[in-house]
């Protein structure tokens, strides 16, 4: 065995103390007609040739094209210092902190995570974490359920897909309902939230609303109306659902200062590797009136029995080993390690380092803004975004295709993911952040000029025989 | 505690000072946000901590010396698993390959880890002896949900939708309750019976047309296999309901047993448990599902898929409209699951049957060293773990197993699992794993014996541990009633920093 210390000696030892003759004695409870077909698995490896293995697997995954990918997994700037605080054994092969004399380490540290999160976020509690952005948002609207007895939460079709898919996937779990709000499909604000869609299904008498849920910026970069959303929630008895990206809250507007009364959102921006799509960080976090409905783990700060201040975790009441079926979910592991990573890079960066993050990304999206126009690939929507938006491409996610074979990324072709919404078969998706340089957008837009004219050139004998 | 002194420390907030940190990324233009409208605009703070580099490590390397740890010593935690985690798996989920994948690269950026995944699909399908797994689910319990999510499915696939119970063992994980509830279900608790098994009678008489899975943890949560099991699994099936198999003691069986040969239909797997990944103070984990034929249909998506031309790719939206859809956004935990997957290829089949054979040796090792120091209510072989009892020590000295759990810290070592399972007074549960030594094993064996020592003579001392942990015993019930969640900067009060 590769990692196992036992010699032939030392196993022989345990048998005898146990008084049997061989390890197949203490299996005899598996009924032989159940025993196991021999399995059958790839030969073992030698940490030398599985290291070789890995390392070609590795480099099989293409990660050198210049990318404006983001659609919810954003690439930045990591100070090295996190992960090689990540890497301390004491804190990534611990276990949950159950036994806070010999785990403060973890303890305190969770208790900063939430402390830093509430300063985004503005809110009084924060979970330790959830799985995901998506499974945060999903659970933050199950509360929405449990704080109102009411059974039905209206999603933004502006929400990301995957979040809006596992959402449902929860709700029909729950046998609740969740019914999507359309965004608007033209004028100043289209491809932000309906409003007036809101207000008149939050007006259904018989269907009551327990929960309106958002995102700021949406999935297509937008910047949504939250205030005004809130005021509607509030007004028809419903709660607010704010998803929020953690860096945009260094300059924009916290879910509490627009009256969420719940956020949730994916922490990954935060100094989380892209890794295909996790590990990540699921932010939840509500007012303290929702504090009971909160699932998860939550750490609080106490003293021992010396008076030293400590850490312990705590309103356990709500969780699955002590509640079961009546816990306010069945969460047991979370995503401690990525919450720490989080915290880490946000001690390292800094509020105004964060602000640079946010502002130095709002910036060069601008210039990709008007490269790409000049390009020839406009903008979808008009209303302002931060860092991310929509792109009308001819033939879009031919051209993406394209593009990857001259070794840029550009973007998400939206058709991919909202094959439903004939408004974005052309679109693509596209993000800056601090890492995108200017050389990196003279790139893109060069070549996504170069195959729009390819495209057009392509058209033209057909358009030809046309007009004749 | 150490040559260092007391490591308890001021928070990152207290350690705050204007003006500190920063360098670490460039300044943007001053007009950078000037476009965006005012009222979307932040107003004031966030009010985060500033401290510069070298603080910033000493703040987070000295924390990390009050954790206990599996680098640091032994970790009998029982139902965990906490074996050794290897590093060569933290070297390969950080190679740049894996670590900057984006989740939406298109399938042909992304064959390295398509494969990858593809490939630890397959070797779980075999150990669990299942038709297919996913990869999805982000931790075990999050798998549950997936898989009763699935069960569901099934039924209503069948027009029957009068199943509205999952049957649950009394002694099963919390997770199997909450999750049976999460998916719309009502829990209906099965007792043991007193040899630790499942009560077969009392089973059989919840069966019915309203049972829509049965959710058993085999070996069971009390170390213990259910030699009864075929005959359970054809009562559940005859019933027309579904056999859900709790995997989390899965390191026990490997090799020896595979539950969907036995006839279980759905499984999850804790891959932080049996597969090494570690368990990062609380997560991440992931939680791979198995199936078995009724329940491939209903998978959740995307799948990840061979092309007959060996290409990978992940399955579209829509694709299958059988799915239960989505669990969570992206593909699942890849980073977890690149760890899982360099601990299985440097095992192969006989050593993953060895990695059981050394646990469940070891695990019987242990209970036959305690049985003369501590009640070991179940004298029958054990698996990977076994539950003793302090119920006799506290009866002859009021020393509860609480006590003794936070006098082995003293020790210098992890107290076991107390108070779990439910059904056994003063449970200790008790899993040393494969990955520690027979000296490691003695000492700890040691420890306990010279405690129930203490036990008789210095009972004061005991209640009142530990005694050398950089806190002690913590006041849990001012924290639950004043609950103290997050630093408040300009306002609450504060408890005076120690130092």
């Amino acid at each position: 065995m590769a990692y196992g210390p036992h010699t032939p000696e030392d196993r022989s030892a345990m048998l005898e103390a146990i008084g049997v003759a061989s390890v197949d004695e203490l299996f005899a409870d598996i009924p032989a007609a159940l025993r196991a077909s021999a399995l059958k698995l790839p030969p073992p490896e030698s940490e030398a040739e599985l290291a070789g293995r890995l390392h070609h697997l590795a480099g099989r995954n293409r990660v050198d094209l210049v990318s404006f990918l983001g659609a919810g997994a954003y690439r930045h700037y990591v100070p090295a210092v996190v992960d090689q605080l990540l890497l301390r054994g004491e804190f990534y092969t611990a276990y949950t902190p159950y036994q806070p004399e010999i785990s403060q380490g973890t303890l305190q540290t969770i208790y900063e995570y939430q402390s830093m999160m509430g300063e985004l976020t503005g809110m009084d509690v924060v979970s330790a974490s959830h799985y995901d952005g998506a499974t945060a948002t999903a659970e933050g609207a199950l509360m929405t359920c449990r704080a109102t007895r009411r059974e039905r939460v209206l999603v933004s079709r502006g929400v990301h897909p995957h979040y809006r898919q596992t959402l449902c996937t929860y709700f029909a779990g729950a046998d609740f309902v969740a019914d999507e709000i359309p965004l608007l499909a033209e004028g100043p604000a289209s491809g932000t939230t309906d409003l007036a869609a809101l207000e008149r299904m939050l007006a259904d008498p018989e269907r009551p609303v327990a929960g309106v849920v958002v995102a700021n910026p949406s999935f297509l970069g937008l910047l949504e109306p939250m205030a005004k959303v809130a005021d509607l929630a509030h007004a028809a008895g419903a709660l607010f659902v704010a998803v929020v990206e953690p860096v945009s809250l260094a300059v924009l507007a916290s879910p509490a200062t627009y009256g969420a009364d719940i956020a949730c959102g994916e922490g990954q921006p935060l100094g989380i590797p892209l890794a295909y799509g996790g590990p990540y960080l699921g932010i939840l976090a509500c007012r303290e009136p929702l504090v009971r409905q909160i699932p998860g783990r939550l750490v609080g700060m106490t003293t021992d029995v010396d008076g030293k201040r400590a850490f312990v975790m705590t309103l356990r009441a709500r969780e699955q080993d002590i509640r079961r079926e009546k816990a306010s979910s069945n969460i047991c592991t979370n995503q401690a390690l990525c919450a720490l990573a989080a915290s880490i890079y946000l001690g390292a960066i800094g509020p105004h380092g964060l602000r640079d993050v946010a502002a130095l990304g709002a910036a060069r999206a601008v210039e990709l803004e008007r490269a790409l126009a000049e390009a020839g690939a406009p903008r979808v929507h008009r209303g302002p975004y931060l860092n991310e938006f929509a792109v009308r491409v001819p033939d879009a996610p031919e051209v993406h295709r394209r593009l990857l074979a001259r070794g840029v990324l550009a973007g998400l072709a939206l058709a991919a993911v909202e094959p439903d919404d004939p408004s974005l078969a052309d679109a693509l998706l596209v993000c800056a952040t601090e890492v995108t340089t200017p050389d990196e957008i003279e790139v893109f837009a060069w070549t996504l000029r170069d195959e729009i004219e390819r495209g057009r050139q392509l058209s033209l004998p057909s358009l030809g025989e046309g007009a004749r | 505690m150490t040559a260092a002194g007391d490591r308890l420390g001021p928070t990152l907030f207290e350690r705050s000072r204007p003006g500190r940190g920063g360098g670490k990324v460039p300044h943007p233009p001053k007009d950078a946000l000037a476009r965006i409208p005012a009222d979307q605009l932040r107003v004031d703070g966030p009010h985060l901590p500033e401290v510069a580099e070298p603080e910033l490590t000493r703040h987070y390397v000295n924390l990390s010396q009050l954790n206990y740890a599996v680098d640091t010593g032994f970790y009998p935690l029982g139902s965990c698993t906490m074996k050794w985690n290897p590093k060569v798996n933290e070297w390969a989920a950080r190679l740049s390959g894996f670590a900057s994948l984006h989740p939406f690269a298109p399938d042909e950026l992304a064959q390295g880890t398509l494969q990858l995944l593809w490939e630890l699909e397959q070797a779980l399908a075999e150990i669990g002896g299942m038709r297919a797994v996913t990869l999805q689910p982000a931790a075990g319990a999050q798998g549950e949900l997936t898989g009763i999510l699935m069960v569901r499915a099934y039924h209503r696939s069948r027009g029957d939708l009068d199943r509205t119970e999952v049957l649950v063992p009394d002694s099963a994980h919390g997770t199997n309750p909450a999750t049976a509830s999460m998916a719309g279900f009502k829990t209906v608790s099965i007792p043991s019976a007193p040899d630790g098994g499942v009560d077969v009678a009392a089973f059989r008489a919840a069966l019915g047309p309203r049972t829509a899975a049965v959710m058993i943890t085999n070996p069971s949560t009390l170390g213990l296999f259910e030699s009864r099991i075929g005959e359970l699994l054809d009562a559940v099936h005859a019933v027309g309901a579904l056999a859900y198999m709790d995997g989390a003691n899965l390191n026990a069986i490997m090799g020896r047993f595979k539950p969907g040969e036995a006839g279980f239909d759905v499984m999850h797997i804790n891959v932080h448990k049996t597969f090494s990944t570690p368990h990062g103070g609380g997560g991440p984990g992931a939680g791979p599902v198995g199936v078995g034929d009724r329940l491939l249909p209903f998978l959740p998506s995307p799948r990840v898929l061979r092309e007959p031309d060996g290409r990978f790719r992940l399955e579209r939206p829509g694709e299958r409209p059988s799915s239960i859809g989505r669990v969570r956004a992206f593909a699942g935990n890849a980073g977890v699951l690149v760890r899982a997957y360099a601990y299985i290829r440097a095992h192969g089949a006989a050593g993953l049957r060895e990695v059981s054979d050394d646990a469940v040796l070891a695990a019987n090792y242990i209970k036959s060293q305690v049985a003369g120091v501590l009640d070991v209510p179940f004298s029958r072989h054990c698996m990977h773990e076994f539950v003793a009892s302090g119920a006799t020590l506290k009866a002859e000295t009021g020393i509860s197993t609480l006590d003794l759990a936070k006098r082995l810290i003293d020790h210098g070592y992890h107290p076991p699992t107390i108070y779990f399972p439910l059904t056994v007074k003063e449970a200790l549960l008790i899993e040393p794993t494969e990955t520690e030594s027979l000296e490691t094993l003695d000492a700890f064996v040691a420890a306990l014996r010279a405690i129930v020592e203490e036990a008789h003579t210095d009972p004061e001392m005991l209640h009142s541990a530990p005694h050398s942990s950089p806190v002690r015993r913590l006041d849990e019930t001012t924290a639950a009633r004043q609950p103290n969640l997050r630093w408040r900067g300009m306002t609450g009060e504060q408890t005076p920093c120690p130092d």
